[in-house]
């Protein structure tokens, strides 16, 4: 077998190993933080502090009886799960989770990027497979041939096309910024910290970070609001929302089905934040302190700096979870499109002056 | 071997798409299958390297275009029988037939060059790494003015849609 054959399946072994261990890891945290916020003890008894509760669920849910609504379109409701789960394995593929090492592997030398694949329209492969990931919402919903998963199929897909908009347009300034559209040029051009050409100022920004966050503050905002829309959560889960729709478009799927629409919901959960992080918030930079830790420790410092990022972005999520009400359905598209998009454009043409005068300086000088 | 298997993989699979969007009953499977059609499309420009290309095919045919159409299949419904007869004379015959034209002419020109598999498989010129910044580079200097006329184009479609469904003029008082 080729070198290059066995570095990619290793990755994509690892990548999905990754992100199945970590599902259990967060569902189980979101649990508990969510019973935290509501003065309640939440999951404690299967395992300490209740970690191995969400095993148990996922075994309940493989050994349960998967039903087959009798309306049901065949085909459809059962690709539906699959076309959920691809997806959000694969969005991951794009997140560099360290620099590249050198490894030795079968006698030659090789050095292989901490990432799935490095590909120069990184940015574009994300929202591409993003917008992928509506299909399986909508014809979950349509395939099951029952009312209640029709409607929250249909406004799933309606939310998710408007807020895929705003998202990509928040995504220009910072590609603009950043110069590439590439994932590991986008890291690496948030290496180093914040300066001014005014010294005072310098003195008082110098140690601060320079992630695209600081400069690109607003860009930011509508990224994290539009990827919670993105991904269903509250308060943007009107399509699953359990008062009105029972149980929205996976009301009709049972036992594995279930399990593998639930799975795939935590895993684009915590690759929006991975990817929310790289973007913004540095990805995987940070000191890897290598001359106190042994090489081996400080090797895995990076990934340790996106894992600590991107769990502090899923406590937000879950936060945001306990605290704020749904919306309604009209305040959810205005928000969308009257609000959202706008701004965004507005911040764009905003950012595209800041960058022209500093290339070019000002028009009239 | 491997090129040979990404290049029959996804060509198989545009084929079954198209298949599936001529032959399929439900208007949900066909366009179900023309999703399958362009996506394997996609995977054949990462084959030839254009990578640009095939994330712009997946975002806008796949994504954005065949949501909108299964959107619009949805809210009208798919409950009616779909209409079988034919509005035009003779489609079959026509199309068959200019099917037949077609496939013979591929045929003549695979026969001709003597199923020579660079044919099948192009040389791809692996120098054209960074497929963004030379459409971006073509596209704002040399073809800057079309594409200028492209994005008023669209703006004026836009907004006609929009004067045409709503009807801003108030009503008239009988």
């Amino acid at each position: 077998m080729s070198t290059d054959l066995i570095i990619g399946l290793t990755k994509a072994v690892l990548i999905l190993g990754l992100l199945l261990t970590n599902t259990i890891l967060l569902i189980w945290l979101e649990r508990k933080l969510v019973a935290g916020m509501q003065s309640r003890v939440g999951p404690d008894r299967a395992g300490p502090f209740g970690i191995l509760q969400t095993v148990a669920d996922a075994i309940k849910l493989l050994l349960k009886e998967q039903i087959l609504p009798l309306k049901a379109d065949r085909a459809m409701y059962l690709l539906a799960p699959i076309l959920a789960l691809v997806p959000s394995f694969l969005i991951f593929m794009i997140i560099p989770l360290g620099p590249s090492i050198d490894l030795v592997i079968q006698g030659e030398s090789v050095n292989v990027d901490l990432v799935g694949a490095n590909i120069n329209v990184g940015v574009l492969f994300f929202l591409a497979i993003s917008s992928i990931a509506v299909y399986s919402v909508v014809l979950a919903g349509w395939s099951s041939g029952s009312k209640y998963p029709l409607l929250g199929g249909v406004r799933a897909s309606a939310q998710m096309i408007s807020y895929e908009a705003a998202m990509g347009l928040a995504l220009v300034p910072v590609i603009l910024y950043s110069g590439s559209m590439s994932m590991t040029d986008i890291v690496q051009s948030q290496s180093g910290f914040l300066s001014s050409p005014i010294p005072i100022l310098d003195s008082i920004v110098g140690f601060i970070p320079k992630w695209n966050i600081f400069p690109q503050f607003i860009a930011f905002a509508i990224f994290f609001i539009a990827s919670i829309a993105e991904v269903n959560r509250a308060p943007f889960d009107l399509v699953e929302a359990e008062q009105e729709l029972v149980g929205g478009f996976h009301t009709e799927y049972s036992g594995f089905r279930f399990a593998m629409f639930f799975l795939a919901e935590y895993i684009n959960m915590f690759n929006m934040c991975a990817i929310t992080a790289t973007f913004f918030l540095g990805g995987w930079l940070g000191p890897t302190f290598s001359g106190f830790l042994p090489p081996f420790i400080s090797a895995f410092m990076p990934a340790v700096w996106l894992g600590v990022k991107t769990f502090s972005l899923l406590f937000i999520y879950v936060w945001i979870r306990a605290t704020l009400p749904r919306l309604r359905y009209d305040q959810l598209m205005e928000l969308g499109w009257k609000r959202l998009i706008p701004i965004s454009l507005v911040w764009l043409l905003l950012s595209s002056i800041v960058l022209g005068v500093r290339e070019f300086g000002l028009p009239w000088s | 071997m491997l090129d040979i298997l990404l290049f029959a993989v996804p060509a198989g699979l545009v084929i079954l798409g198209a298949l599936i969007v001529i032959f399929a009953k439900n208007p949900v499977h066909n366009s179900m299958g023309l999703v399958l059609t362009l996506a394997s499309l996609a995977i054949i420009y990462i084959t030839l390297n254009a990578t640009f290309v095939a994330m712009v095919q997946m975002l806008v045919y796949a994504g954005a275009v065949m949501t909108l159409f299964l959107f619009v299949i949805m809210m009208i419904g798919v409950d009616k029988p779909d209409q079988t007869r034919e509005e035009i004379k003779g489609q079959t015959l026509l199309v068959s037939g200019t099917l037949f034209i077609l496939i013979g002419i591929i045929s003549y020109v695979v026969i001709k060059s003597g199923f020579k598999w660079d044919l099948w498989f192009p040389a791809v010129d692996y120098s054209l790494e960074g497929t963004p910044d030379l459409i971006a580079g073509s596209l704002f200097t040399e073809w800057v003015l079309p594409f200028e006329m492209i994005s008023i184009l669209l703006i004026v479609a836009t907004s006609a849609a929009i004067a045409l469904a709503y009807d801003t003029k108030p009503k008239k008082k009988i």
